[in-house]
């Protein structure tokens, strides 16, 4: 028997040793129990490119389609929009579509490869809502200052026909444009970039 | 007389499981205040609830399908196809929105009558988790039917945590299980809404009640029943919960069934505000409701998500909203509890913010216009107002003496005060005056010699009286 009492230095380091062992153990289990929520591979295999035939569109018109599972909208502008959207930028918070999300062959004023046909993801940036087409001019219910536009029924963000944000509303950028490219003049292609001119 | 068989098998229960012993601690001798009044019904009325939620939620799984394609079918054949379902289901979605009115209830309860303050700001933290926990529990429940509210209500709050700097995308992605709100987002929310969130809300109640009892209920009079204990060690302001308030929170039950009962079977959707309108549109990723919002129980929070322009200051209000209400114990500088005696400034304060809070509800409820906005950004300011001045105008507070305890205790000089001056009167009845048969003739002083003799039958009615006084009060 030991008389001299409890090594008390050895029981400290035990106790330290298996604490540290522990959590790095769990640190280790945490790592496939978090990462199993990712996004499967089968989720992020599901992003093919969209093709959309334009030919039939009217002037004004705006078609849905579904790519990646988010709208995508395809909008033929009508050359008084095109007059408007010119007059705006001292109501927009990125006129110029610095801080947004777009290819760069789509940072334009208009946003767009070809002047006429707008092409954008419609969620909203703010929460993903997706934005109300209202192209009227100063409806009753937005208002004299509506010049036509996206607006989000959820939190009341204001864009004009190009997708650009007003000042004052909850959406911090403009709408997001996708990759897209026109594989000729009424067909293009949503989900591959277009190719960079060679100048 | 020989214990029974029935007695032995409960003797042999008792001796290893301390049923008896966890029945006195929580109910039997539990002592609560006596002066409970009508806003003491909640705190029961929400465990009601949860038992309603557990066991219709248990029957609902036993025919919903967790998976985009199935899921607003099923929900529609267990309205229409299955035995009974339609009453399950709406007793289900009804008793969501019947948690969050009885809990609203609870916490003001708590806001007028001081009951987050010291001792009890840990029964307050935990009810705060209890909130936040059911907030996600109802969240993740409503994308379960799969409507184009489901989807469109999911898609907003989880874009809520993409507002947060640097990791705020990656987080919203794996929070969704996929790019868009999809399969995968309805499956994992069908795992928390039904196993995870269930288990916590349990776990918080249990701490809640421990922390509860460990320090006693607070009462309308914000006094500390402890203080005041009679000779037995108890309250002199308590009773037992069992039976007093079993018995008091059963009519409470009945009244609130009645309520219960009328929705579910004549208004189960209460004019989309229930159920709303949107919800019976199958979910459709192209295209959002003209008009979309929450059910009515987190509309205030949406309001002044709405009304700060600005995505990211927008969540951190929303979330602050919350946050601020955790930090009551340490706001409010006020050392009275009850409002009854508190000064005019808090008084006014609460009507305000309870003025706001409603406003900012029924607001949420709206579409959108300038007007609107600017009102919510008003009262969203008086919210907050409300709590973060509230160190400042709680110490300017005049408030009222509060009496220290509800009974009035006598001291020993007053016991003493009063029995001296009912002690004629009891010499009186104890004994009987005789005049003696000697008489003094002489003329100048005539008079008659009197004696007291003790009265047998006098002692007798004043033991009597006695004894029934202490019966009575052993009783």
């Amino acid at each position: 028997m030991n008389n001299k009492g409890v090594d008390k230095s050895k029981r400290q380091f035990l106790t330290s040793a298996l604490t540290v062992v522990g959590a790095v153990g769990s640190g280790y289990l945490a790592v496939p129990f978090l990462a199993q929520m990712q996004p499967s591979v089968k989720a992020m295999a599901a992003g093919a490119p969209v093709e959309v035939d334009i030919s039939k569109m009217e002037v004004g018109q705006l078609i849905r389609v579904a790519w990646r599972g988010k709208p995508v909208w395809v909008l033929n502008r009508t050359p008084e929009v095109l007059v408007t959207l010119t007059t705006l930028d001292s109501e927009l918070r990125d006129p110029l579509s610095d801080e947004s999300d777009q290819p760069e062959s789509s940072k334009n004023p208009g946003r767009s490869l070809k002047p006429e046909i707008f092409v954008a993801v419609g969620l909203c940036t703010h929460l993903g809502c997706s934005p109300t087409f209202r192209p009227e001019v100063a409806p009753v219910d937005l208002g004299d200052k509506w010049k036509g536009g996206f607006f989000c029924p959820c939190h009341g963000s204001w864009f004009d026909l190009a997708g650009r944000v007003y000042r004052g509303v909850p959406a911090p950028t403009n709408l997001e444009i996708p990759p897209y490219r026109y594989i000729s003049d009424t067909r293009i292609i949503i989900g591959e970039v277009a190719e960079e001119k060679t100048a | 007389m020989k214990p029974t068989r029935l007695t032995e098998c409960g003797n042999w229960v008792l001796d290893r499981f301390p049923v008896t012993k966890f029945w006195n601690d929580h109910m039997a001798h539990y002592y609560a205040p006596k002066n409970f009044n009508f806003w003491y019904f909640f705190g029961s009325l929400a465990l009601l609830v949860l038992v309603n939620q557990i066991i219709t939620g248990i029957l609902l799984t036993m025919n919903y399908k967790p998976d985009a394609k199935l899921a607003f079918d099923s929900v529609e054949y267990i309205m229409r196809d299955v035995p009974w379902g339609w009453l399950v289901r709406y007793m289900h979605s009804t008793g969501a929105s019947a948690f969050f009115i009885v809990i609203y209830l609870h916490m003001f309860r708590a806001l007028i009558y001081g009951s987050f303050k010291h001792p009890r700001e840990l029964i307050w933290i935990f009810g705060m988790l209890l909130f936040v926990a059911l907030m996600a529990e109802a969240f993740m429940g409503y994308l379960l039917p799969w409507g184009q509210m489901s989807f469109w209500g999911a898609q907003v709050i989880i874009s809520l945590f993409s507002a947060i700097p640097v990791i705020g995308d990656d987080l919203s992605l794996w929070i969704r299980g996929d790019y868009v709100i999809a399969d995968a987002t309805l499956n994992r929310f069908f795992a928390f809404h039904v196993i995870a969130v269930p288990l916590v809300l349990v776990m918080l109640v249990f701490m809640h009640l421990v922390a509860l009892h460990e320090v006693g209920s607070n009462n309308p009079d914000g006094i500390e029943i402890k203080e005041s204990k009679d000779p037995w060690g108890h309250p002199v302001d308590g009773i037992p919960f069992h039976p007093y308030y079993t018995v008091k929170d059963l009519v409470g039950v009945g009244v609130f069934l009645l309520f219960f009962a009328t929705v579910i079977f004549y208004m189960p959707e209460v004019g989309g505000y229930f159920l709303e309108h949107a919800n019976f549109i199958p979910a459709d990723p192209m295209k959002t409701p003209e008009h979309i919002a929450p059910v009515w129980y987190f509309t205030p929070f949406y309001s002044i998500l709405r009304a700060i322009p600005d995505k990211f200051a927008g969540v951190i209000g929303m979330g602050g909203s919350i946050v601020v209400l955790f930090l009551m114990p340490w706001l409010d500088r006020c050392k009275v509890k009850s409002i009854r005696y508190r000064g005019g400034i808090f008084k006014k304060a609460l009507f305000l913010f309870v003025i706001s809070f409603l406003a900012l509800g029924y607001l949420g409820t709206q579409p959108v216009t300038p007007v609107a906005t600017t009102l919510a950004r008003l009262f969203t300011t008086i919210y907050f107002g409300f709590f973060l001045l509230m160190p400042i105008y709680t110490r300017w507070e005049k408030t009222k003496p509060v009496p220290k305890s509800l009974t009035k205790v006598q001291s020993l000089e007053e016991q003493l005060h009063a029995l001296e001056e009912q002690l004629p009167a009891l010499i009186e009845e104890i004994t009987e005056l005789k005049s003696s048969n000697t008489e003094i003739g002489h003329p100048a002083f005539k008079s008659t010699f009197f004696s007291r003799r003790p009265n047998p039958q006098g002692m007798v009615h004043v033991m009597s009286r006695l004894a029934k006084k202490l019966k009575g009060s052993l009783d």
